[in-house]
């Protein structure tokens, strides 16, 4: 008797648990911003957040697959499109949050165009452009520059601007480029940095989609990301937020 | 680079890194086999590092170690004038220590189940101790030597955290073919992706499939 009333107590938590935690998706990238976020909203809410981070290509692989998130916030567009198109998200729920910038620096010398034009300066550290919006967007700027087949030989490529970043941090790479976002997470400050045009790429728009439609939770974060107080942290954090 | 270009590279690092963890790890197993040291538990928990670090946290601090700034890679700039990371010489010394307990366990193993008296006598008969090693030791210890090799390879065939780290992806001489299978999903090319691990799976079954038939006949003895 007492067994199954524990057992009913379990179901009851998980119930309860349900209706009131929100488990959010979002690109390493956006991590420690999105940590940022859900602290005010549990502060105006009373709500609690559960962020799981990865890649984006990861977690929409783990979303197709049945994973249990309510909210996906992606490093790219192309990902939650195919998810809406897919009928996986909820249509129509898709927006731009923030919108990253590309940043050219270096952790071991102080010219930093001058490395990037040099041939034999050494490694240039850049995210893939096969699967990272980054990676993409570093590969236009330099074709634009007339860069690329000079920079592409001495290219070695992170799977994500994390990775293209680390490598040259740690100066494993003379240079490297990466986000902004990541260049004011850094205490000391790289040795050289500029940023990239934003007309020199595509834009690097970083979309949300909605993927559970019955959880309110979800749904008031979603909005919530939209708030003044939220486009305020976004934008401290390194990424422009449209008006 | 071919589609097969990433599983030959795989395949040579396995092997390369076999070769070396073969030779380095059976005088490290010996001597921790017949050892009295006081520092050989030291020794052996430090031989067996490799397994409880992640991939990638290993691989991370590989990254810093092997690097132009770091201890290991700031003498191999002086020597050789080239960096070791995001080179197949990197990754090489990489999956080496990544291998590491993979080849000296199984050596330690068999070394430590040799009759002393076997050697013994070989010395009596006048054997140097060197001779006595290759000429009694090691036919003796040949499932040992089979199991540290095929341990090696598929460990090495199957890294995916620590080449990630240290190997910065280029085609030729850094993308093995867990990175490209990987390359492949992230880029929703999921026949390519399918297509390579099927040949993965199908290099690896054969590869250890004649390893344990070696086994089982000559191992035997």
């Amino acid at each position: 008797m007492r067994f199954r009333s524990l057992i009913f107590l379990l179901f009851f938590c998980r119930g309860a648990q349900a209706a009131e935690v929100v488990t959010v998706a979002v690109a390493s990238n956006f991590k420690s911003t999105a940590t940022h976020i859900a602290g005010r909203f549990y502060e105006e809410t009373g709500h609690s957040v559960r962020l799981s981070s990865g890649s984006t290509g990861k977690l929409y692989t783990q979303i197709l697959n049945g994973a249990p998130f309510d909210l996906f916030l992606a490093a790219d567009a192309e990902r939650p499109a195919l998810l809406e198109d897919g009928g996986v998200a909820v249509y129509g729920s898709r927006f731009t949050y923030a919108t990253g910038s590309l940043v050219v620096f270096s952790s071991s010398v102080t010219d930093c165009m001058a490395a990037l034009r040099d041939p034999n300066a050494g490694f240039v550290a850049i995210a893939n452009p096969k699967i990272s919006p980054y990676g993409k967007a570093t590969r236009q700027y330099l074709a634009g520059q007339d860069l690329w087949d000079q920079v592409s030989a001495r290219a070695v490529y992170g799977e994500n601007i994390t990775q293209a970043w680390q490598f040259a941090f740690t100066g494993n790479a003379v240079v490297g480029l990466a986000a902004r976002s990541q260049m004011l997470a850094w205490p000391r400050g790289p040795a050289c940095s500029f940023e990239v045009p934003s007309s020199a790429h595509d834009p690097l728009e970083q979309q949300a989609v909605l993927l559970d439609d019955d959880n309110e939770i979800a749904s008031a974060f979603l909005e919530f990301l939209r708030s003044a107080i939220a486009r305020e942290i976004i934008r401290q954090d390194g990424y422009e937020v449209a008006e | 680079m071919s589609l097969y270009g990433p599983l030959w590279l795989s395949a040579q690092l396995a092997l390369v890194t076999t070769v070396i963890l073969v030779l380095l790890g059976a005088p490290l197993a010996w001597w921790l086999a017949r050892t009295k040291a006081r520092v050989k538990p030291a020794v052996e928990a430090i031989v067996a590092m490799p397994i409880v670090l992640p991939p990638t946290v290993l691989g991370f601090y590989l990254l810093i170690l092997l690097g132009p700034q770091g201890a290991v890679g700031s003498w191999w700039v002086s020597l050789t004038s080239s960096a070791l990371t995001f080179s197949f010489t990197g990754l090489v010394v990489a999956s080496c220590v990544y291998s590491l307990p993979f080849a000296v366990q199984p050596l330690q193993n068999a070394f430590e189940f040799l009759p002393r008296q076997t050697l013994e006598r070989a010395w009596t008969l006048g054997a140097s101790r060197m001779d006595a090693f290759f000429s009694v030791a090691v036919p003796l210890s040949l499932r040992g030597f089979i199991s540290a090799a095929v341990l090696s390879f598929a460990h090495t065939l199957g890294e995916f955290g620590v080449v990630l780290m240290v190997g910065g992806n280029i085609p030729g001489e850094t993308r093995v073919v867990s990175i490209a299978i990987y390359d492949h999903v992230e880029s929703l090319e999921y026949a390519s992706a399918h297509h390579l691990s099927l040949l993965l799976l199908a290099f690896a079954f054969l590869v250890l499939l004649v390893m344990y038939v070696i086994n089982h006949r000559w191992g035997r003895r």
